[in-house]
């Protein structure tokens, strides 16, 4: 096994999903085949690769600093489940 | 006991950029909330960042101006966690092979040079701003900031003193002004800072537990912060106990810090590859043409106005705070080479009228050429010091030249001896008191006539002559 019940708990935690307990044992089961599976691929020789990070093989795709304008204000609060003043409201969250 | 001090200080740069990081949208402060967003920066599915260059020329201005070796290939990284002013659940920013590494930054404490190496430089976005409304218990979110660009600059734990701290701060501060890449604005959060601080036995080798210090807003607040988390961390040792590593955050109401209140996980950031983004590649070509734009650095200024100029260190220092200050006077230079007298005008009456009105030097009605004139009328005799101060502020409110001014309100300077010498004779006749005074060896007494000279003249008399002809003829 590659990872436990705990770490499962806590990657669910981080992701803020509520498992119940048939689902930590199913999400245990999958992604230590997922990490079996990845194992597979430790066994190719990559010692002269440089770690892949994007397949596509560009680079530089950059945008001049040139303002454009921005979406109108009723757009950019349309999903808000409560505004005031024109800001989102959520309920209170402090760091 | 005697204990080290140890500081890392981790500094946010919001960038002078016209428009935020991945997205077009302004970057202008204290709009109305939420006006600047798109679909971008607001974080909706589907949509695609791209970066803009102008970040990157900045990066790298940044990391030359700081010694730093810039990175040839550059990837963003997502950092994952979840909070109200972070629309997508991750902050793209830098990770692995940030755009600069291994600099530093040379400071000076008590009169000494202090390297603080640069442990890097990345690029990253703002999050939006945050207001909690403790009454009804709710957050309000505004995601103009969200977006922005910011270059985090982490600095080594070089440093060993809330001094060394303040002037590492003053230091890359003025940098950043110098390069406008920053506006260095603290209070408006343009430029923020965080400290990792500990303490350990003088002499120890190992360093102590350390904590983060968050939520100071301004340089004093940086300063009383930093103190007050030394003593705390002292004051625990002492008694035998152990400093946890926590997060602390400054309240500057109670003027201590408190540990921030998080779940252990928040620290759990799962970094990885931003797949939205392509790698930035940056070529020798590319630093070259930034390298030949870099302007002086502050430290070279400070040392050519020293060397070049003649001037003390002092006067270097207050000239070259700002760059627009630091030309000024060389444009006054370039007219008059009489750079010691132009500092002390510079150094007083200029930065003072800046100082007092909201002006730039920029719009300063009095010009260098103005500043300059008037410095002639003094050398040549024309005006005394003294008079030239009134001129100054007329210059200064009317923008009106000094030789207009000195015509039209009559201050040439009185430097006829027989004028001069009437009007001493007078004061002699109606003070045969202080005369007597005078005569009996109380010299002191030298500055009653010259201001009784003074008064007479309307502060014309030519302070020189005056005091010479008072002199003579009270020996008689």
């Amino acid at each position: 096994m590659k990872i436990s019940l705990s770490e499962v708990e806590h990657v669910a935690k981080l992701a803020r999903i509520r498992l119940n307990e048939e689902e930590r044992t199913r999400f245990l089961k999958e992604l230590n085949s997922i990490l079996d599976y990845m194992d597979l691929l430790s066994e190719v020789d990559t010692i002269d690769i440089a770690p892949t990070t994007h397949t596509q093989h560009i680079t530089n795709a950059l945008r001049q600093d040139i303002r454009r304008a921005s979406q109108p204000l009723k757009d950019a609060l349309t999903n808000a489940p409560e505004t005031v003043d024109n800001t989102f409201v959520v309920p209170m969250i402090i760091k | 006991m005697e204990y080290d001090v140890i500081i890392g200080l981790e500094v946010h740069a919001q960038l002078l950029t016209e428009t935020k990081i991945f997205c077009s949208c302004s970057t202008i402060f204290g709009d109305k909330p939420n006006t600047n967003t798109c679909p971008v920066c607001i974080g909706m599915p589907g949509v695609l960042p791209v970066l803009n260059k102008k970040v990157v020329d900045f990066g790298i201005k940044l990391g030359l101006a700081t010694n730093c070796h810039i990175s040839k290939t550059n990837i963003f990284a997502r950092k994952n966690y979840f909070y109200p002013d972070l629309p997508k659940g991750y902050q793209i920013t830098q990770y692995e092979n940030p755009l600069c590494e291994h600099g530093f930054l040379d400071i000076n404490v008590d009169n000494t040079v202090k390297r603080i190496g640069i442990t890097r430089i990345h690029m990253e976005e703002d999050a939006g701003k945050l207001i909690h409304d403790l009454k009804s218990h709710r957050s309000l979110i505004d995601f103009n900031r969200a977006g922005v660009p910011l270059l985090e600059i982490v600095s080594e734990p070089d440093i060993r003193s809330t001094a060394e701290a303040y002037s590492y701060l003053m230091e890359l501060r003025q940098l950043l002004v110098y390069l406008e890449i920053c506006d260095g604005n603290m209070e408006q959060g343009s430029f923020r800072c965080d400290a990792n601080v500990s303490v350990r036995p003088k002499g120890s080798v190992s360093f102590g537990i350390r904590t983060e210090l968050k939520n100071m807003n301004s340089f004093r607040h940086v300063q009383r912060a930093l103190d007050y988390e030394i003593n705390r961390h002292i004051g625990i040792i002492e008694s035998g106990g152990n400093v946890l590593p926590e997060t602390m955050l400054w309240d500057a109401v109670s003027n201590t810090t408190q540990p921030m209140r998080t779940k252990e996980e928040s620290h759990d950031y799962r970094y990885f590859p931003e797949p939205d983004l392509i790698p930035v590649v940056v070529d020798d070509a590319w630093i070259e043409e930034i390298e030949k734009r870099l302007p002086e650095l502050p430290r070279d200024k400070r040392a050519r106005f020293v060397n070049v100029y003649g001037l003390p260190e002092y006067d270097a220092e207050v000239l070259t705070q700002s760059r627009s200050v630091a030309d000024y006077f060389e444009q006054c230079v370039s007219l008059l080479n009489s750079p010691k007298e132009i500092s002390n005008w510079i150094m007083t009456e200029v930065l003072r009228v800046l100082k007092e009105g909201s002006e730039d030097i920029k719009t300063l009605k009095v010009t260098p050429e103005m500043l300059v004139s008037m410095i002639r009328l003094i050398n040549d005799g024309t005006i005394s010091g003294k008079i030239a101060k009134d001129i100054f502020e007329e210059m200064a409110t009317t923008g009106r030249s000094p030789e207009l001014i000195v015509k039209e309100k009559g201050l040439v300077q009185i430097t006829d001896e027989d004028i001069l010498k009437d009007i001493v004779r007078e004061i002699i006749e109606n003070n045969p008191k202080e005369v007597d005074v005078y005569k009996k060896g109380k010299v002191q007494l030298l500055g009653f006539f010259v201001g009784q000279v003074m008064n007479a003249t309307k502060g014309k008399a030519n302070p020189r002559l005056t005091n010479k002809i008072i002199r003579e003829m009270l020996k008689q």
